[in-house]
């Protein structure tokens, strides 16, 4: 009865837990499934344990170039989508002019339509211009598809800046571009920081945009699929894992220094 | 002269506003220099190609003699009485990964606002966490979780869950992969997180007092869910139900990997029909009726929903 009465009190939880465990299944399969030393091409099956493919990562032809090469696109994408989209950012906030609702829904099209429409619709541009497909295309999608997000990130922290800090610096004799610089991007560095990093992400996992206008060259994503098809190495789960850990051990230090910022200024 | 004041300034955070002076008549232009290269890049590269695309559907002719606009609107009714079922599919799959997607995330997303504490952030964390592998690794698992004769369709069969979903059409026998339920069940957990993560937004806001005020009213705690918190909490689930929708129903990574020839969707046929079959003006033709349809089932949801002011 009381077993019953707490499963009761506490079934928001339990079920929150289990859905957690839903997301969180595959990681755990990716991470043991790195240590797995398969029979035959694909590494779906448990066999033996085995340290091979983390010893050996680059071990698979082509995979580490592949893996380069997003790194390369991503780290290219962002920066290009960051520059454009924190100038729009500053603009629609800081501004007003003609166009602003049509500005608005370009910005907002992009995030509401299928990745597919969007990746079709520029395949077609693209052969209708003749256009060589391969890292340039790629990289001129993703900074495309990248800039709504930067622009909803960067606009949500400027909107939230106190204006009265640039009014200070300016009052102080603070030149335009040194009020820019010592005050304006410091403030807002949070919000183009998380808008970089999730373009940094998007355009790094993107495969459907990538399927389409990679022509010939193989992106990380792109070799995965590929692998889906023709076998998959285990060196795919090591790296997926290596990066998972990575990135999670980031986040944890990130967390740790805020908090510890925190303590310190009161 | 040009001077920004109060009257027209956006919506300002604080009692002060920002009052932008320029000695220069062309400060005037400011905006618009800021504006230009992401505004001309979205442009050539979003809206531009949309144009394209709509011209090559209504084109006649063959790859090797090159394409002709001849407003040949059969191309859609040929692709549309052809591919018919992939688009019912598309629908139908996006659509119970959806209300899946918010009956498994509010739980969540309520445990991280109301009741996870100190662990909130940890928990936050867990949930963004499977992004940080690629999605392409992390679809391929379910391969190896969802594998016949595996521990999960065993427990699901013990359970009679495969007799039921059977009876629904969604398995057929003792398996689970290259059936619909796995599609479903891949789309489900590749787009969780963009319902959990707007759930939570909402959720986070509310004011805890009002579930106090709900309780000192003789409110149970399921009438306090029901009449406060979730209503409360619909802008979340909206904007959660159109991120998990839109992107689901133009997925063809999941139908791909985890199902069959018999689980094709609308991003499938697409996919096909542009990388592979070359057909380039059906191709389009089918892109532009997957769009067309999701901007209209999203824009009669946002009216029925009420909540017009998501952007």
């Amino acid at each position: 009865m009381a077993l019953l009465r707490w499963t009761k009190r506490h079934l928001v939880v339990l079920a929150g837990l289990l859905t957690l465990g839903y997301l969180l299944l595959p990681n755990v399969v990716v991470t043991v499934f790195s240590f797995n030393a398969p029979k035959g091409r694909f590494n779906y099956e448990w066999q033996t344990f085995s340290t091979d493919a983390w010893t050996d990562p680059c071990g698979v032809a082509g995979l580490c170039r592949s893996l380069s090469l997003s790194l390369q696109l991503a780290a290219w994408a962002t920066l290009g989508a960051t520059v454009l989209g924190t100038m729009i950012a500053f603009a629609l906030v800081r501004y007003r002019f003609r166009a602003r609702g049509a500005v608005n829904s370009l910005i907002f099209l992009p995030m509401a339509m299928p990745e597919v429409v969007m990746a079709a619709s520029l395949l077609t541009l693209f052969l209708n211009l003749g256009a060589q497909l391969g890292f340039w295309t790629i990289l001129i999608a993703h900074i495309m598809f990248c800039l709504s997000f930067v622009v909803v990130a960067v606009k949500a922290r400027v909107m939230s800046m106190d204006p009265r800090l640039e009014e200070a610096a300016r009052d102080l004799y603070a030149g335009p571009v040194q009020t820019f610089v010592r005050v304006t991007l410091p403030l807002a560095a949070p919000g183009i920081a998380a808008g970089a990093l999730l373009a940094f992400a998007l355009s790094f996992d993107d495969f459907i945009i990538t399927n389409f206008t990679a022509g010939s060259t193989v992106t990380f994503p792109m070799f995965v699929w590929g692998s889906a098809q023709r076998g998959t190495p285990v060196q795919i789960n090591v790296i997926g894992t290596a990066m998972f850990v990575v990135a999670v051990l980031f986040v944890l230090a990130g967390m740790i220094v805020g908090n510890r910022r925190k303590r310190q200024k009161p | 002269m040009a001077t920004l004041t109060e009257a027209e300034a956006p919506p300002p955070p604080s009692p002060a506003v920002p009052t932008r002076r320029t000695s220069r008549g062309r400060g005037r232009l400011v905006p618009y220099w800021l504006l230009l290269p992401g505004v001309l890049w979205l442009i050539v590269f979003f809206a531009l190609p949309m144009v394209y695309q709509a011209s090559t559907s209504v084109q006649t002719g063959s790859l090797e003699e090159g394409y002709k606009v001849t407003w040949h609107f059969a191309t859609y009714w040929n692709a549309l009485s052809e591919y018919w079922p992939q688009f019912l599919r598309s629908v139908l799959y996006a659509g119970s990964a959806t209300v899946l997607c918010l009956l498994l995330g509010y739980p969540l997303a309520y445990l991280i606002a109301f009741r996870a504490g100190r662990w909130r952030n940890l928990v936050l964390i867990l949930v963004i966490a499977p992004f940080f592998t690629s999605f392409l690794i992390r679809t391929l698992a379910w391969k190896t979780i969802l594998a016949d004769g595996g521990p999960v369709v065993g427990a699901l069969n013990a359970l009679h869950v495969l007799d039921v979903t059977g009876w629904l059409g969604m398995t057929a026998g003792d398996r689970v992969l290259a059936t619909p339920l796995a599609v479903v069940c891949g789309l489900t957990y590749n787009f969780l997180p963009f319902m959990i993560l707007p759930l939570y937004t909402s959720l986070e806001r509310i004011d805890g007092r009002l579930h106090e005020a709900a309780g000192d009213l003789y409110a149970t705690p399921f009438t306090t869910f029901r009449k406060v918190t979730f209503p409360l909490s619909m802008p979340g689930v909206v904007s959660g139900t159109l991120l998990t929708f839109i992107p689901a129903s133009g997925d063809y990574v999941n139908a791909d990997l985890l199902g069959s020839t018999e689980t094709r969707m609308a991003g499938n046929v697409i996919q096909t029909q542009f990388l592979r079959i070359l057909d380039y003006p059906t191709a389009a033709a089918l892109s532009f009726l997957l769009m067309a349809a999701i901007l209209i089932m999203v824009t009669l949801y946002i009216r029925k929903s009420g909540t017009e002011d998501l952007v």
